[in-house]
């Protein structure tokens, strides 16, 4: 591996410090980052190790739940407040990796995970995101793993989080820490459309740092799922994915949010999915005909256009076993 | 640990046993077992947290090696094949994967029986389906799953 000094800061304002000098980066569980070296991508000079500022803990707060940035999936995946109150958080961690990953993996880090966009983990071809103004190889390359949504011809590239696909259901906030003071960004606004910068993926400063995640006690109220579309059975980034929570009164939905994975710049929302679906009772025919509406504005290039009635399809078979579990469990 | 951040001391407690040794800030925990404490029982296939080859127990729990740096698991326990059973004796699923001939070229098998390991100690072997599913960071180029699966199975109901 190429050679890079390694750091363990004893507070916030040494690790903000060294973070804003030029090749220095934070590091968590590792898992992204150190691909990312040995593939050549990414060449930090010192890397500042963060797992004492970010605290693993997850506990109530505000009648909802605070997860430390420092939480290991598995760790998030198992706990009995993740698991009770937003299961979809929980589906979506259990899907991510691997056992060993996920041992290793945190909450902040999964959030800001590189994307697996071909040509951005191949350091011989031009790619925007990694290289600047070089071009965009999957414009007109392979391009089946890339969005259909949120992209330019600037950049095309699949954020591959789950666990922010999920959080965007729970109108999850990011919390920031810096040497400054601590501000929260809605998930909906924290990652960034790769318009005109595509190496700038989120709206972090230089040298914050993610220090929680906070999931609102209305999104507990909700109940959720999250379904995932891979190209093998386990252990795969999604091609597709939808998450759910929704509110359920007098047999009716009464508060929905249906965000997708896969196929997005960014993790994303269906606008007109949701009110298709408020309001009335979850029967087949408004199942369907809400899921038709998932891919309206979709951008396919060459390879990826199959994601367009994928979608439809995994926002339908979420819908459907959605309202297969409550009939179980109203 | 010196201000420079390069060159840094550690001490791992490795199946059992304190060891101290100099690594640079950028070595990973599988090249710190295999190159400087020559225990190359963990293997490397991709280096990159894809294949599960190089799977260690890190306080307890399974972890890549090859996606660990060295200087993370300052202080901390490390298990590898190596320390599974005692000296001249086989572990109840390294003696599973013999009778149940669940390996080939034999290259994925130190990684598959630690994580074995770490999944019967998790608790997650009681189905077939559901070992298969928590083996998933476990690759076998040669496809013996069909054996692994048998193998971990008989393990641990004899471990139970
Ligand atoms: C084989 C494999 C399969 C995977 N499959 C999936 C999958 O199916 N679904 C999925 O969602 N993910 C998947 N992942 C991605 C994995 O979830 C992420 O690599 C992981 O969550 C990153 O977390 P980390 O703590 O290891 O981050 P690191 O690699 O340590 O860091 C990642 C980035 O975040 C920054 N960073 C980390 N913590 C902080 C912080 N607190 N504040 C500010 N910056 C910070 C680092 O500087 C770095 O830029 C997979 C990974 C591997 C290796
Ligand atoms: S889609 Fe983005 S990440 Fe992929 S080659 Fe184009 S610029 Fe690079
Ligand atoms: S060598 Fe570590 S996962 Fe393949
Ligand atoms: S036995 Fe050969 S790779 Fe598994």
């Amino acid at each position: 591996m190429a050679l890079f000094r390694y750091h363990r800061p004893g507070d916030l304002s040494e690790a903000h410090a060294r973070a804003v000098t030029p090749g220095a980066m934070y590091i968590a569980g590792g898992t992204d980052l150190l691909q990312l070296v040995q593939e050549r991508v990414t060449q930090p000079a010192e890397v500042i190790d963060v797992n004492r500022l970010a605290p693993p803990e997850i506990e109530t707060s505000e009648g909802g739940v605070r997860i430390g940035a420092g939480a290991k999936l598995n760790a998030m995946a198992a706990h009995p407040l993740v698991r009770e109150r937003y299961p979809v958080v929980a589906e979506a961690l259990m899907g991510s990796a691997s056992p060993q990953v996920r041992n290793m993996a945190t909450a902040g880090g999964n959030l800001l995970q590189r994307t697996r966009c071909l040509y951005f983990r191949d350091v011989a071809t031009p790619c925007n995101k990694r290289q600047p103004g070089s071009g965009c190889s999957a414009w007109d390359g392979q391009n089946r793993q890339n969005a259909i949504f949120g992209g330019s011809p600037t950049c095309i590239a699949v954020q591959p989080s789950d666990f922010a696909v999920a959080l965007l259901a729970c109108d999850a906030e990011i919390v920031l820490a810096s040497p400054g003071g601590e501000r929260r960004v809605p998930m909906a606004d924290f990652h960034r459309l790769p318009i005109e910068a595509p190496e700038i993926e989120t709206v972090m400063e230089p040298g914050e740092l993610i220090t929680a995640i906070e999931l609102p006690d209305r999104a507990a109220q909700r109940r959720s799922r999250y379904l995932k579309v891979r190209d093998r059975a386990s252990f795969e980034w999604a091609v597709t994915s939808c998450a759910l929570s929704i509110r359920m009164e007098g047999g009716a939905v009464s508060e929905a949010r249906v965000a997708v994975g896969g196929v997005g710049t960014k993790p994303w929302r269906l606008p007109n999915v949701e009110p298709a679906i408020v309001g009335q009772a979850l029967t087949e025919q408004v199942i369907t005909s809400a899921a038709e509406r998932a891919a309206e504005g979709a951008e396919p290039r060459q390879h990826n256009a199959f994601k367009v009635p994928l979608l439809v399809g995994t926002v339908r078979k979420a819908l459907r076993e959605f309202a297969q579990m409550e009939a179980v469990q109203p | 640990m010196p201000e420079d951040g390069r060159a840094l001391e550690i001490e791992l407690r490795v199946n059992g046993q304190s060891r101290r040794l100099g690594v640079e800030g950028s070595t990973t925990l599988l090249d710190a077992l295999r190159d400087r404490l020559h225990l190359t029982g963990t293997k490397k296939g991709c280096d990159l947290g894809q294949c599960g080859a190089c799977t260690v127990l890190l306080d307890g729990q399974r972890v890549v090696s090859c996606l660990t740096l060295a200087a993370q698991a300052d202080g901390r326990d490390v298990i590898t094949i190596e320390g599974i059973a005692p000296e001249g004796q086989l572990h109840p699923v390294q003696a599973a994967f013999i009778e149940h001939d669940a390996f080939q070229c034999g290259y994925c098998t130190p990684g598959q029986i630690m994580s074995a390991v770490a999944l019967i100690q998790e608790g997650r072997a009681t189905s077939d389906e559901e070992i298969r599913e928590h083996m998933s960071g476990n690759l076998c180029r040669c496809g013996a799953y069909t054996n692994i699966v048998a193998a971990v199975r008989d393990a641990a109901a004899k471990m139970a």
